[in-house]
């Protein structure tokens, strides 16, 4: 084991700002990181052992116990639930005679709990030895673990066919679909990829670029929606000895997976895009930070960057413009929702746990290693290409004013047809929701559990940074959810499990306001617990970044918009309940002393 | 261009120089903002929110955010105060801390903002979770009852080859402040004193010196934090 790490390490030349590369094979050698791998690294790294292990235990793929020949990872997500993630669960518990958390006595089969993995339009969903399973039943569960036990490799399991689209690719061989509904701009087909740097950019200059991007009044599609052009405006005016771009395909937010099927299906527009920002900033190298839950791509796109490069539009003097060099790196995360935001996803890059940095200063002036770096979202990157090759004016004329172009929204939940759909900005629900199919709605989640949680009197809003913004996650609940407790809590819950702890505010107050929704779903809330939560959660607003200061949402959105829901489980009786639960607390040392209480005894 | 700049703290006119830390620059104009995890001449990280302060509507922490010119910061208003007040009563209930039996107490920066901001009774419930005291080492027990995960010693307490003793460990809720089992049974004196001395709380302690001033000589005991900090 120990030479195995060690070559690792070589091979990342005892780098320290590559110990996610370093922990990441070192796990994927061995199932675990064990403690004599974390002394190879901590003396070859000149770093201490806890050093090192605080990158590894702040990453949910990483352990440093072994997690089983085959690790079963089941997506947790609200929408999961919804669709019989309970009766899978149950299955694989039954099947292995484990529960979630362990590892069969005999070291074959691990069981674990994994937030939204991407795959919300084919619930239930887990990822096995990093493939991806999709649509999951009761039966199917027993078959996979019962042809684990009898040798089968992790390919072997799939008896489905494979997805639609790029998915049946024998790089990918996944049984992932990618649920295309409708097209715009950049799911087309219309382009070929490489038309923009070959044919336009010789024409360009890099300023022209920006001033193509800016006049296009694009602004970010990952959620925050800074202006893009700005961005790359500010990054190539900073001074440094490198400039940087990287790509943020960390999707996390639960309920979005439209940057998963843009990276099946269109990934030469990702890369092209982010070339095309190298030359506007003046940068050369590039990173696309994926997540893990998408390892399953690594293969594949290897293979689409190689092709890249062979058709020079990677690489050096790319499309014979002398000195426009531009390469690509993969990196990938290891299961941490917050290195979404873009200073954690730096210092993940780094090698490091993924604590949001203090700004300023900002990426675009210190970014990766301190150099100026511009961080844009997948999508971003894919429609730049659109409105380098047709003009920023030309793309003015979709969507609105202050939100111009075509949104991609991952659509799930309580609907006929959940998938992606690219629309113009504007759209509004209501005709979102012909659109998917969806009757009976009850409620639509607008841009995941940060965002906003809205009832069918606000259905005729529409998507748009200055109404209803949106990183594109929609999850559609139906009248029969119960919304308080399948969803509001489980979003709750994804909150405390993905915060970095970094700040007092989000770590402990999330956890302050579950307790409380739980206290009220017991039946022990009384009016002023509403006035509590609401009160209470002012103070997420000083957390360092987006994640904290929006984690309180699903609760202060729930309790704006359905409050009826709230005081359904209100005593109406009380001004006061501690919430404290006698029977409960006194019952260990009643049984250790063999007595049964009287509570009715005074 | 000068290299001093002007700005205000609650409309007080106040002066510095150009890239300094809002907490600094407070200072030395005489105006007290609290911190937890700031540390004078160690790199910011903003984590414990204390030091959060108003700036055209916008919360940012005055440790990390360097002034400008003309700026206008909100401190002491009933919102800030109000705010900060709610931080410390987050980190009471979110760990174990009881003041008399602790041998930090009146020199515990944790304690003193308890009383600057005059908190009785913590508005949220107790949560009374089990965290261990690891008295592995040698030289210094680790708390984690007491520890608010400020990361002053993590950032402070290295041995001769920059390697940190103290680490964070898993994250959110779960977070933890945990010492190097090697590199601590190697430490000096000298270290051990200062990783004590850096813990604004009681949570990193010198064995077999816990309690060296009497109770009424301590730091707090007579005076409140940042009484101190006069023009």
């Amino acid at each position: 084991m120990k030479d195995t790490v060690k070559q690792i390490v070589e091979k990342y030349s005892k780098d320290k700002t590559r110990l996610m590369d370093i922990l990441i094979e070192t796990q994927e050698a061995f199932g675990f990181i064990s403690s004599e791998a974390i002394e190879v690294m901590s003396v070859m790294l000149n770093m201490s052992k806890v050093d090192v292990e605080q990158t590894i235990s702040f990453y949910h793929f990483f352990s440093t116990k072994p997690r089983g020949e085959y690790a079963i990872y089941l997506n947790d997500s609200a929408v999961a639930h919804m669709f019989g993630r309970q009766a899978v669960k149950e299955a694989f518990e039954k099947e292995t005679g484990i529960r979630f958390g362990e590892v069969t006595p005999d070291g074959k089969i691990g069981l674990f709990n994994t937030a939204c993995i991407g795959m919300n339009d084919q619930e239930p969903a887990a990822i096995i030895n990093n493939k991806v399973f999709t649509r999951l039943t009761p039966y199917r569960v027993g078959e996979i673990i019962r042809c684990i036990r009898s040798g089968c490799k992790v390919d072997e399991l799939i008896n489905e066919s494979y997805g639609d689209g790029k998915n049946q690719l024998p790089s990918l061989r996944a049984m992932v679909s990618s649920n295309i509904r409708r097209k715009g701009m950049i799911l087309s087909d219309d382009y070929v990829y490489g038309t923009v740097t070959s044919e336009v950019l010789p024409k360009m200059s890099p300023e022209a670029v920006i001033a193509e991007i800016k006049h296009s009044h694009i602004r970010g599609r990952g959620g925050a929606g800074f202006p893009t052009g700005l961005k790359w405006e500010f990054c190539r005016r900073s001074k440094g000895e490198k400039h940087y771009v990287i790509c943020n395909a960390d999707e996390g937010e639960p309920g979005t997976f439209k940057d998963r099927v843009i990276l099946t299906e269109k990934p030469e527009l990702v890369f092209e895009g982010m070339a095309i920002a190298g030359y506007a900033i003046g940068g050369d190298e590039g990173i696309l930070y994926l997540r893990y839950e998408y390892r399953y791509m690594k293969e594949y796109l290897e293979q689409v960057l190689d092709e890249m490069r062979n058709k020079n539009l990677l690489g050096k003097n790319i499309a014979g413009i002398e000195g426009f060099d531009f390469d690509i790196r993969i990196q990938f995360g290891a299961g941490a929702y917050v290195c979404g935001e873009e200073s954690a996803l730096l210092e993940s890059l780094e090698g490091k746990r993924g604590e949001p940095r203090d700004k300023p200063p900002f990426p675009v002036e210190k970014g990766y290693l301190n150099q100026p770096t511009i961080i844009n979202n997948v999508e971003t990157f894919a429609t730049a290409v659109r409105i380098v090759q047709n003009g920023g004016e030309w793309f003015t004329q979709f969507g609105t004013e202050d939100s111009t172009g075509t949104k991609i929204l991952s659509i799930s939940g309580d609907c006929m047809f959940p998938g992606v759909y690219e629309v113009n900005w504007g759209f509004n629900v209501n005709d979102m929701l012909n659109m998917v199919g969806a009757y009976d709605v009850q409620a639509v989640q607008v841009g995941g559990p940060s965002g906003t949680l809205i009832g069918p009197d606000e259905f005729n809003r529409t998507l748009g940074y200055s109404d209803l913004s949106t990183g594109g996650s929609m999850i559609v609940f139906g009248k029969q959810r119960n919304l308080l407790s399948d969803v509001v809590l489980n979003f709750m819950e994804f909150f405390i499990e993905e915060s970095c702890g970094s700040c007092s505010t989000c770590r402990n107050m999330t956890q302050v306001m579950a307790n409380k929704l739980k206290k009220i779903l017991k039946g022990k809330g009384v009016v002023k617990d509403l006035e509590d939560l609401r009160s209470w959660s002012k103070v997420l607003q000083a957390s360092r970044c987006g994640l904290g200061q929006t984690a309180g949402n699903p609760i202060i959105s729930s309790l704006k918009n359905f409050r009826h829901l709230y005081e359904e489980f209100i005593q109406k009786e009380k001004d006061f309940d501690e919430g404290f639960d006698l029977v409960a607390a006194v019952q260990d040392s009643c049984k250790y002393v063999g007595r049964v209480p009287n509570f009715h005894h005074h | 261009m000068s290299n001093l700049i002007k700005f205000k703290i609650d409309g007080v006119e106040c002066m510095t120089e150009r890239g300094k830390f809002i907490v600094e620059a407070a200072l030395e104009n005489g105006i007290f903002i609290p911190t937890l995890c700031n540390m004078p001449g160690v790199k910011p990280k903003g984590s414990c929110r204390i030091c959060t302060v108003k700036i055209n509507g916008r919360l940012m922490t005055s440790c990390t955010t360097p002034v400008a010119d003309g700026m206008e910061v909100e401190s002491n208003s009933t919102e800030i105060n109000e705010l900060r007040k709610s931080i410390v009563e987050l980190l009471f209930v979110s760990g174990n801390h009881f003041c008399p039996a602790c041998e930090k107490s009146g020199n515990c920066e944790l304690q003193a903002l308890g009383y600057l901001y005059q908190m009785m009774v913590p508005r949220y419930p107790y949560e009374f979770p089990l965290r261990e005291v690891d008295a592995d080492s040698p030289y210094i027990i680790k708390d984690q009852n007491r520890c608010i995960l400020c990361k002053r010693c993590i950032k402070t307490i290295k041995d001769e080859q920059g390697r940190s003793l103290f680490a964070f460990r898993d994250r959110g809720h779960r977070l933890e402040v945990v010492l190097d089992k090697e590199l601590a049974a190697e430490m000096t004196p000298e270290l051990a004193e200062l990783a004590m001395k850096n813990c604004p709380v009681g949570s990193i302690l010198v064995k077999e010196k816990g309690f060296v001033e009497p109770i009424g000589k301590r730091k707090f005991d007579k005076t409140a934090i940042g009484s101190d900090v006069k023009l």
